[in-house]
């Protein structure tokens, strides 16, 4: 238990820190959801229509954005080798290690949400319902993720590559997300069955993630 | 000062075959490392002394043999009880030296000492708050050499250990892992340099 909570402690402090990754995230989330409306046009009703599409588009993206570095760095200076040798199980490491990428880069962009709601004429309601079903999906986006980062490090191929595993996954947090969002916008589904169905989204990639991400590294020893 | 005296360990390996991209390395290769012994890999470049030693690492797959750490811990695997200190140290810049030491203490676990003792050893006791970005190569080495000291682990796996150090840490060094055999440790190391202590040879690749 040590181990795990300072692993998650040391990966939250470098996110934190100068040059770590957690602020690259939220910022590109404000530019590309501070730029929509001047996009899309002074038409208030489509914008509150497009709103939980484009704030889901836009927290898929920035966690896509940061995510691919999540066992890069980590690989390149030697620490995954001593992880990997480690008395702790890859396991529960590669989950520490998502776990902690949530919270410095994915909580943020949750707490940056209402702010963003303003911008997109979305009332308290409608932003309260986004904002909860980022917090319900975003977990389902780093852990699905994490398989990409790990897939990337073995592969010695970065970015796009990632993006392109990662994608086709992430695809149905993104469809119930906004389903449910609009749900208590527009109506006239409930709000309760998309929501259920993103939880149960996050809950299956919390457990498939760490195994398949574990396996593709050490698979990909070297 | 614990010592793993108790039942003589015994590092081996046999017939071990060793593939990286598609051509053999190395082949039938034999060793052995009992307490208190230390092997130096020597063998021109190329010819595997890094990929042995992550064989044994268990960071590579042997494509045929065995490796076995007779007497060690049998509740852990032979990776477990290593200490692998490779050509990246697995330091942090962003991170300060004490944390970048206390962070593996914690994550490696098992019986652990003072850190800041550890890193007086290694004369780094001046710099404990400065970011390890900020480090020259040898004072990396020497943080990479505490974590050695920190945690314990019976078995060293050295991969080049003198590089950057000066001469004054190569001897600090020497001491160091005169110590440890002296407590019942097993250090395999792959060098050009001498390593300053009194070591048997394991030539590799010698044939082709």
């Amino acid at each position: 238990m040590t181990a795990l909570s300072a692993l998650i402690r040391r990966d939250i402090r470098i996110a934190l820190r100068v040059g770590g990754g957690a602020l690259i995230g939220v910022l590109f989330f404000l530019t590309v959801v501070v730029l929509m409306p001047f996009a899309v046009g002074p038409d208030l009703a489509l914008l509150s229509r497009l709103g939980p599409a484009i704030l889901w588009l836009g927290a898929l993206l920035a966690s896509l954005l940061t995510l691919d570095r999540l066992f890069m760095a980590d690989h390149e200076d030697g620490s995954l080798d001593l992880i990997t040798m480690s008395r702790t199980p890859l396991e529960l490491a590669c989950a520490a290690k998502a776990l902690a990428h949530w919270l410095a880069a994915g909580l943020p962009l949750i707490v940056a949400t209402p702010v963003l709601g303003l911008l997109l004429n979305l009332d308290m309601v409608a932003t309260g319902a986004v904002a909860l079903t980022l917090l319900a999906g975003t977990p389902a986006l780093t852990f699905t993720g994490m398989i990409g980062a790990a897939l990337a490090v073995t592969l010695h191929r970065g970015g796009l590559l990632m993006a392109v595993l990662v994608l086709p996954l992430s695809i149905p947090v993104l469809i119930f997300g906004v389903a449910a969002s609009q749900a208590v916008i527009v109506g006239p589904m409930t709000f309760g069955a998309p929501f259920s169905i993103l939880c149960a989204l996050s809950l299956v990639s919390l457990v498939v993630g760490p195994f398949a991400a574990a396996a593709s590294l050490k698979h990909g020893l070297d | 000062m614990s010592g793993w005296n108790q039942g003589k360990m015994q590092l081996s390996g046999r017939g071990v075959i060793c593939v990286r991209g598609g051509r053999e390395v190395f082949s039938g290769l034999d060793f052995e490392a009992v307490s208190g012994e230390a092997v130096a890999v020597v063998g021109r470049n190329g010819s595997g002394k890094t990929s042995l030693l992550r064989l044994i690492a268990g960071l590579l797959i042997p494509a045929g043999g065995t490796i076995a750490l007779n007497g060690g811990d049998a509740e852990l695997t032979l990776p477990e009880q290593c200490h692998y200190l490779g050509h990246r140290d697995a330091l942090k810049p962003a991170l300060s030296v004490a944390e970048n030491l206390s962070f593996w203490a914690d994550f490696l676990g098992g019986e652990h000492f003072d850190a800041a003792e550890s890193l007086a050893t290694v004369g780094l006791d001046h710099a404990t708050h400065l970011p390890a970005g900020f480090l020259s190569a040898g004072q990396r080495r020497r943080l990479s050499l505490a974590r050695l000291l920190t945690v314990r682990r019976p078995v060293w796996l050295l991969d080049e250990p003198t590089n950057a150090l000066d001469v004054a840490g190569q001897d600090m060094f020497g001491g160091l892992m005169r110590d440890h055999l002296g407590r019942g440790g097993v250090i395999v190391a792959a060098t050009h340099a001498p390593l300053g202590i009194d070591s048997r040879e394991l030539r590799i690749g010698g044939m082709a």
